[in-house]
């Protein structure tokens, strides 16, 4: 089964960062990355650039706009994510505890809707 | 065809008995076997239903659980196989549970308890919301209807039902795994699981509403799930739990009069008090405390000890238990324990003591709708001669109370107060 782990950081905290700090941050993630692979689980996975960066589309009454930035301000942010192949949701957990992100910000865990063939 | 007859009734009045003491073993079973509560569900009522048309005609099986199982099982498979004529994706789900060992069909003794943990930790997951895993523990695991879980909450029985609902999906939907935890997550997994285990027998032991003060089949479930979980996993607080759940059960005899009336802790005839229970108990308590990480189910049954030992209301040691319930507070600071505290402390320093910390807990407004908090008022106004003060008490607690036993203890406290 596949889960989809929703990475959310402070970007505020990850900008805090010195250069060795961060470093280190990313060599957990490289780490990390690698481990999944090499276990079976990973299938997916990409980081996002800051929010700031982010455009946010909406089409109503047939009428296009775009607009900058996400629609609320809230204190965590999408910052990446990582598409899985767990047994279950325990295994999900499991993997999703080591990405590095877990200690600093938090990761939402959401199984990927299978839908039946027509 | 009398005799046939009355054969028939006996054999109803068996399978009425098997489903109350099996019917949940047999679920866990069948919902480890079929991988679905709804599915397992519904194979557990169809294969009582076979059970009443079957074994009039041909006996009770020599292992009713096992022929329930076994029944359930197949008649689940066959109904997918009907279904499966319209939704073709039931075709594979029908041959996959057929082709699985027919082995695991008839479980022995152990993988049975196995399959009622799996049940417990699977209800108890931490990613069902909390009100969630105790309704669904109640409802699956012990088999309490959607009213009486209601009734517990003090929530409507459609907001229960919805929320039993909204957990099974996400069991199924987020594939929640029918599992027990490995021994790396079990700590962290058993508050939960200990939690709901006490609700359970509190249930049991002082039914929220009805004319029957106790229900000594949910005390004895609950009782009996702690002791499996003392074998599986002999953490202190499992021990504690089960020991405040044994030394609560100890006084079951002495806490209601043979007319069904209430009898305080105070005027229990002590001699009824079962003192198998109590010794168990104390020693579970001890075996806890000699840990030193114990928390707050052992600094309870600690409390539930020292009275136990206790010759007479007026012997015990309140020192002591004012003591313990000062560290229980520290573990978990509830306007509940600070209302029994206060309870102890009238016994130690006098009732105008206890008075002063219940009115200032109840200016707080935690406890303004709790009938106990009203009721020990009351009582600690009666002992001072504060008699009008107490007549408020008694009725408001009256006002809130649910329970027919308690109503009518009030009703007799009130009537007794001097004009």
């Amino acid at each position: 089964m596949k889960y989809l782990c929703l990475i959310y950081d402070e970007e505020k905290k990850l900008g805090a960062m010195s250069k060795s700090e961060s470093d280190a941050f990313m060599g957990e993630y490289y780490a990390f990355s690698e481990g999944i692979q090499k276990s079976g689980h990973y299938v997916a996975g990409e980081a996002l650039q800051p929010i700031h960066t982010a455009t946010t589309v909406r089409v109503r009454n047939g009428k296009m706009s775009a607009t900058d930035g996400p629609f609320a301000e809230t204190k965590e942010q999408l910052g990446g994510f990582y598409l899985i192949n767990a047994r279950d949701l325990n295994d999900a957990i499991q993997v999703a505890s080591k990405i590095p992100s877990a200690r600093l910000g938090s990761v939402e865990v959401r199984p990927i809707m299978v839908f039946d063939k027509p | 065809m009398g005799e046939d007859a009355a054969a028939g009734a006996g054999v109803r009045e068996t399978v009425d008995a098997v489903y109350r003491a099996d019917s949940r073993r047999v679920l866990a079973t069948l919902i480890r076997l079929l991988g679905d509560f709804d599915l397992a569900e519904e194979a557990l009522h169809d294969a009582f239903t076979a059970a009443v048309e079957h074994w009039p005609r041909d006996g009770v099986p020599a292992n009713p659980r096992a022929w329930l199982v076994s029944t359930g099982r197949f008649k689940a498979i066959d109904g997918l196989r009907r279904r499966a004529r319209f939704d073709a994706s039931l075709v594979e789900l029908a041959r996959r549970l057929d082709a699985e060992s027919d082995d695991s069909a008839a479980p022995d003794e152990e993988s049975v308890e196995d399959d009622r943990l799996r049940l417990i930790f699977t209800c108890c997951h931490p990613a069902l919301p909390p009100d969630a895993q105790i309704a669904l523990t109640l409802r699956e695991v012990c088999g309490l209807t959607t009213e009486e879980i209601a009734r517990a909450f003090l929530t409507g029985a459609s907001t229960l039902a919805q929320r039993i609902v909204r957990a099974k999906a996400k069991i199924r939907d987020a594939r929640i795994p029918y599992q027990v935890p490995s021994r790396a997550d079990l700590p962290d997994r058993l508050d939960a699981v200990l939690h709901v285990v006490y609700l359970v027998f509190n249930e049991g032991y002082s039914a929220s509403s009805g004319a029957s003060l106790t229900r000594h089949d949910l005390s004895g479930e609950a009782i009996r799930l702690g002791r499996l979980l003392r074998e599986l996993l002999p953490e202190p607080e499992v021990m504690g739990l089960l020991a405040l759940m044994l030394l609560h059960e100890s006084r079951r005899a002495a806490r209601t009069s043979p007319a069904g009336e209430l009898v305080l802790l105070g005027d229990q005839d002590r001699s009824l008090w079962s003192r198998d229970l109590i010794t168990e108990g104390s020693a579970l308590v001890q075996q806890a405390l000699s840990s030193r990480r114990f928390g707050p189910y052992t600094l309870q049954a600690a409390i539930a000890a020292v009275h136990a030992e206790a010759a007479s209301a007026a012997a015990t040691d309140w020192t002591q238990i004012v003591g313990l319930y000062d560290v229980l507070l520290r573990a978990e600071p509830s306007p509940v324990v600070q209302l029994n505290r206060a309870a102890a402390v009238a016994m130690r320093d006098g009732p105008l003591a206890g008075l002063t910390l219940i009115d200032a807990i109840l200016a707080r407004g935690d406890l303004a709708d709790y009938h106990l908090a009203h009721s020990a008022r009351a009582d600690l106004c009666r002992r001072l001669g504060r008699t009008a003060e107490a007549r408020v008490a008694y009725e408001r607690a009256l006002q809130l109370t649910q329970q027919e036993p308690e109503r009518r203890f009030l009703e007799r406290r009130l009537s007794e107060l001097p004009d």
